[in-house]
């Protein structure tokens, strides 16, 4: 067993210092009768490293890669192309098996990055204050709604209708025990009117930009109107990469934001390990949930970075936290601060450019197709298209043609009627002319 | 003339006419290290005796604060917002936490006294 | 006030005299290393060429200011990090002591199966047939979790512990209330850890705590006098958090359901019974699982984790979307709660998309390298190894529950500290310069100046042997009051204590450029 170092003899030896005469006696507290032997387990028994691999990669080859045919989906998880150095750095044993740091005297790698991440998704934000990231950004959002239930101390919450509906239903999940959710109306390119939901009871207004149909939004009105009403707004961005060419949500007037970071440093990985971004005003800091890393002094003067208002988290305060979280997104996080130290100002405002002028060349292109029209009038890189007939059964077919036409928004609003014939399309950097030839050839042929 | 008396849970109420001054004693301020923020109830905020007032924090703990009589808070030591130091160089004086009118006298008579205080903490 | 018992000094305290200076400050492989904020002077990591785009059709809201990130090229983020990184202890660099944590190895082909591009570069939203072999991983890591658990179901999507018992929870509160009851109260021990009680407050319900028997284990009478038509239930880990395996477990799960009460158990204590005892056979409701824990996944600096709940037949039509079904196409997704599997019922969505897929690869990978016989072996040996540190140390430092055996983790107090003027704090920031991680420190709250040791299944005697031999002289020493080495410790990690106090009092979160003459000047 190559992962145990112990030997029969050390087995003997150690058993001998404790004065137990075998590992049964070691688990004498356990009743008799809950002591299963091994042959209760219907499971193989250990393999090696060869046998496992070519297990593991039988599996991973009844996949269809992203890289691995003309790809177009996006709906809150993006492809987009992380430098080799980001995957290397994270692997290094230092940060890969190292623990939370709560020993910061020995974890000055891990602080010093999350006090340079907090400083980044500031920045990105335009917000006063930033965590140290939450595990992704729906369970993000729902903290956001359950800080502003306890901010304002009212429970209602009203959600876009262009939230992404995973989004809703999380939150829903979570929040909904402690107030109404009140979800807007669901128009696919244009902006519904939230401002005649919100009343004296409304807690938060949670609005995604760009929404899930990919059209952007302008959260200035939505945040006067809330705040007219004492309720604050929450801001959710599923694509940070859109904060490269669009005006950040704190400069709307967000209350909070609360974002997914897998577009920057981490690959789709069906669906997780992600990295929720969570980011708010100085004069909230207290409630805000999740790991806090602050600046401070060591015993000879040097600049050093600790885990910081702990009070409000669950190891302490218990029942009375702001949160139930205990870890992060550790590498993840990781994984976007070292790729956004790699763009850096120029690169991440190219790279967003080069975004949105991919989407915009597909769009032109799909316009022309006999029956298909392009719904949304402003986007970054990731629009909505209407088909003549419904979009889940022709993505199947075009999928059975090697092409990966993007997320048919029935797949998420399964009992919306209205949005049966639509499909949601993101082009990002890693797609090329050829892709776009694919997915207009196989399209015209199939509708 | 003012009377101090004591709770067996080291919060102190030193009474001054109509009004009361809350806050811990010198034993809980040692025995909760730093004190890094505190806070303290709202103008007007009804309180019971032994029920939570104020919550005082440390780097690594909070502790509620209960109030030693019922009644109702005047006022809060603001000062504590900027310098919650204050209770750690201070805490039977400018670290004060909140001041408050007190419904029944009953209950402040039958809190410890100086002395008595003083024995109890001996036990500990 | 309710007195903190834990309260301990929070500043740098005093300073010795450093070694010789160097000129750049830097000293040998050791390197100060500045924010990338203040290293950043506008090159580029990447290669992008410069596209214009018009702004006809973003809206109106194309970002007027900079967004203020500093640039630098690849060589200089790669030495960045590398440098920081060589700050940080880790597993692979030395035992790491932490109780109810499991630092176990983690093994680098976990990390290749989770780059296949089969899974990595696979989107959760693709068309399902074409994600099928993702989708019979999930199935087949299910099957590892419920066999070993004893347990029928098993909920997949939970991203972390704590996540994973708010999921368990909230299929509590479901399954009350599809019996059409109100139950409010959630009965936790006072030994168990924060996410608990925080976990039960998340999920609406109060907490009622339980007291601790003096020898560490649950006080089940007090527990089943407290039982009644409003608990909903009772939240257990088992091994408990003094590293003790309650043995009235069944006793205790038979009269919580005879109370129409679940049973949820904390699962981090996982690795001392797996491929041993299955929570199922204890009368378990729900469980979850930390794969970053019992099944090796990294722990990456504080994340990400994984928390699949396992479920017994009561709980199992309350779990959450998306839900694994096979038919006749294959294996499939249900994501619709409107429109769920026959039979099921579930209370919601816990989070986006499927779960923490890249997890789930790695964990699959270290169970099909360890077996089944192997998962035995390695909880016997964690067993075993922190018995045998048990038995090496409790002559010179003070066990609690010292007569043993106790089960993967064995906790000490400081009453063999006392008069000798050096804390529980002291002698943890000792073992950092003897190149140790202090083992969990003030936790559980039961004992005072709880030391909680978990070593794991992954050290060799030899290791374990060096680990003993310097927490016995540590222990000897501080007993004999020679205090030299605690005061002030460490000394030689790359910083000495830091202020908390400070860091605490005037948070300062995130860098700020130092002010240019102009502003300062106005």
């Amino acid at each position: 067993m190559r992962y145990l170092p112990l030997t029969p003899d050390d087995r003997r030896a150690m058993l001998a210092r404790i004065g137990a005469p075998d590992l049964d006696a070691l688990f004498r507290d356990v009743p008799k009768a809950a002591l299963a032997p091994l042959t209760a387990f219907d499971l193989p028994d250990t393999q090696g490293e060869m046998e496992v691999e070519r297990t593991l990669s039988k599996l991973a080859s009844r996949n269809v890669a992203a890289g691995a045919a003309p790809f177009f989906c996006g709906a809150g998880a993006y492809k987009h192309h992380v430098p080799s150095a980001v995957d290397h750095l994270i692997q290094r044993s230092e940060f890969l098996t190292s623990y939370t740091p709560y020993q910061p005297e020995i974890a000055q790698g891990t602080l010093q990055y999350l006090f340079e991440f907090q400083s980044q998704v500031a920045l990105l934000t335009g917000m006063e204050v930033a965590n140290a990231s939450l595990y992704d950004g729906s369970t993000a959002t729902a903290e956001a709604v359950l800080m502003a239930q306890r901010i304002t101390k009212r429970g209602k919450a009203i959600l876009s209708g262009g939230l992404h509906p995973h989004y809703a239903e999380t939150v829903e999940t979570v929040a909904g025990l402690f107030g109404p959710m009140v979800r807007g109306a669901v128009t696919p390119g244009t902006a519904e009117d939230l401002a005649a939901l919100i009343d004296e009871e409304t807690a938060c207004v949670v609005v995604q930009s760009p929404d899930v149909f990919g059209l952007i939004r302008n959260l200035k009105p939505i945040a006067e109107a809330a705040h007219a009403k004492g309720a604050l707004l929450i801001a959710v961005v599923t694509e940070v990469v859109s904060l490269g060419l669009l005006e950040p949500p704190g400069a709307q007037g967000a209350d909070i934001v609360a974002a997914e970071g897998q577009s920057v440093g981490n690959g789709l990985n069906f669906g997780g390990p992600y990295v929720g971004l969570f980011a708010t005003r100085e004069k909230f800091l207290r409630q805000m949930p999740g790991r806090l890393c602050g600046e401070t002094v060591d015993a000879e003067g040097r600049r050093g970075y600790v885990l910081t208002l702990s009070t409000r988290e669950q190891h302490i305060r218990r029942e009375k936290a702001t949160s139930n979280i205990c870890t992060n997104s550790g590498l993840c996080t990781l994984a976007f601060t070292i790729h956004l130290s790699l763009l850096g100002e120029e690169g991440l405002t190219r790279l967003a450019r080069i975004n949105h002028a991919k989407a915009r060349a597909l769009a032109d292109r799909l316009a022309t197709l006999p029956g298909v029209k392009v719904l949304t009038p402003a986007f970054f890189n990731e629009f909505t298209i209407e088909l003549p007939r419904p979009a889940a059964p022709l993505v199947e077919a075009l999928a059975s043609k090697g092409v990966i036409a993007g997320v048919p928004a029935s797949r998420l609003l399964p009992h919306d009627k209205s949005v049966q014939n639509l499909l949601i399309l993101a082009a990002t950097e890693t797609n090329t002319d050829d892709d776009f030839a694919a997915l207009t050839a196989a399209l015209k042929e199939i509708l | 003339m003012s009377e101090t008396r004591y709770t067996d849970q080291h919060e102190w109420i030193r009474l001054d006419g109509e009004e009361a001054t809350v806050g811990i004693t010198k034993y809980a301020a040692e025995s909760l290290g730093d004190v890094v923020f505190v806070e303290l109830p709202a103008s007007g905020k009804a309180v019971t005796a032994g029920g939570e007032a104020a919550v005082v924090e440390s780097v690594k703990a909070a502790s509620d604060i209960y109030a030693p009589a019922g009644g109702t808070v005047t006022s809060a030591n603001s000062a504590l917002e900027k310098e919650p130091s204050k209770v750690n160089e201070d805490p039977e004086g400018a670290g004060w936490f909140f001041k408050m009118k007190i419904n029944d006298m009953g209950e402040f008579a039958k809190l410890m006294d100086a002395t008595a205080y003083g024995k109890f903490v001996e036990s500990l | 006030m309710t007195m903190n018992n834990q309260g301990r000094p929070s500043g740098a305290g005093e300073a010795f005299p450093a070694g010789i200076a160097t000129i750049s400050g830097d000293r040998g492989l050791d390197h100060e290393e500045p924010l990338i904020f203040e290293l950043g002077h506008g090159a580029s990591g990447v290669d992008f060429p410069d596209v214009k785009v018009a702004d006809d059709r973003l809206g109106g809201m194309r970002r007027k200011d900079r967004i203020g990130l500093p640039g630098l090229s690849e060589p200089e983020v790669v030495r960045h990090y590398v440098r920081l990184s060589r700050m940080n202890y880790a597993i692979d660099s030395g035992l790491y002591p932490l109780g109810s944590c499991t630092m176990k190895h983690n093994p680098r082909l976990n990390e290749k199966m989770a780059r296949l591009p089969g899974f990595g570069d696979l989107h959760p939203l693709a068309p399902q047939s074409a994600t099928q072999g993702a989708l019979e991983l999930i199935s087949q890591l299910m099957n590892w979790l419920t066999t070993l658990t004893g347990m029928p179901a098993v909920a997949m999507s939970p991203k972390a512990g704590a996540h994973g018992e708010l999921c368990g929870l909230l299929a509590i509160r479901a399954a009350i209330a599809s019996r059409g009851e109100t139950r409010k109260r959630i009965l936790v021990p006072e030994s168990a850890h924060g996410t608990n009680p925080a976990t039960a407050a998340f999920a609406g319900f109060t907490v009622d705590e339980v007291p601790a028997k003096p020898n560490g284990h649950v006080d089940a009478e007090a527990l089943k006098a407290k039982l009644g038509p409003d608990v909903a239930a009772i939240m257990l880990t088992n091994p408990n958090t003094c590293g003790l395996f309650e043995g009235e477990v069944k006793e205790i799960a038979d009269a919580v359901h005879a109370a129409g009460a679940y049973f949820y158990c904390d699962g981090a204590n996982f690795n001392a019974i797996a491929g041993k005892v299955r929570p199922g056979d204890l009368g378990v409701d729900a469980m979850h699982i930390n794969l970053h824990k019992t099944f090796s996944t990294p722990h990456g600096g504080g994340g990400p984790g994984a928390g699949p709940v396992v479920l017994s037949e009561r709980l199992a039509p309350f779990a959450p979307i998306p839900l694994l079904v096979v038919d006749g196409k294959g294996l499939r997704l249900i994501e619709d709660v409107k429109a769920p599997p026959q039979g099921a019922k579930p209370f919601g969505r816990m989070c986006a998309f499927h779960g923490q897929m890249g997890m789930f690869v790695r964990a699959l990978t270290y169970m099909l390298s360890h077996g089944r016989d192997g998962v035995r072996q390695a909880s016997e040996d964690a067993v075993l190894s922190a018995n045998y540190i048990l038995a090496s140390l409790k002559d010179v430092m003070s066990a609690p529950f010292g007569e043993g055996p106790c089960m993967h983790e064995a906790l000490f107090d400081d009453s063999f500290l006392e008069g000798t003027g050096v804390t529980t704090l002291d002698f943890a920031k000792a073992m950092i310069d003897e190149g140790y991680h202090p083992m969990t420190m003030y936790f559980p709250l039961v004992v005072h100046g709880a030391m909680l040791i978990e070593p794991t299944e992954s050290e060799s005697k030899a290791s374990l042997d060096c680990f003993i031999h310097v927490l016995h002289t540590l222990a000897t020493e501080a007993r004999a009051k020679q205090t030299e080495r605690f005061a002030g410790a460490p000394h030689l990690a790359p910083r000495r204590r830091l202020d908390e106090t400070a860091a605490a009092r005037k948070p300062v979160l995130r860098y700020k450029p130092p002010q240019s003459f102009k502003e300062a000047a106005e």
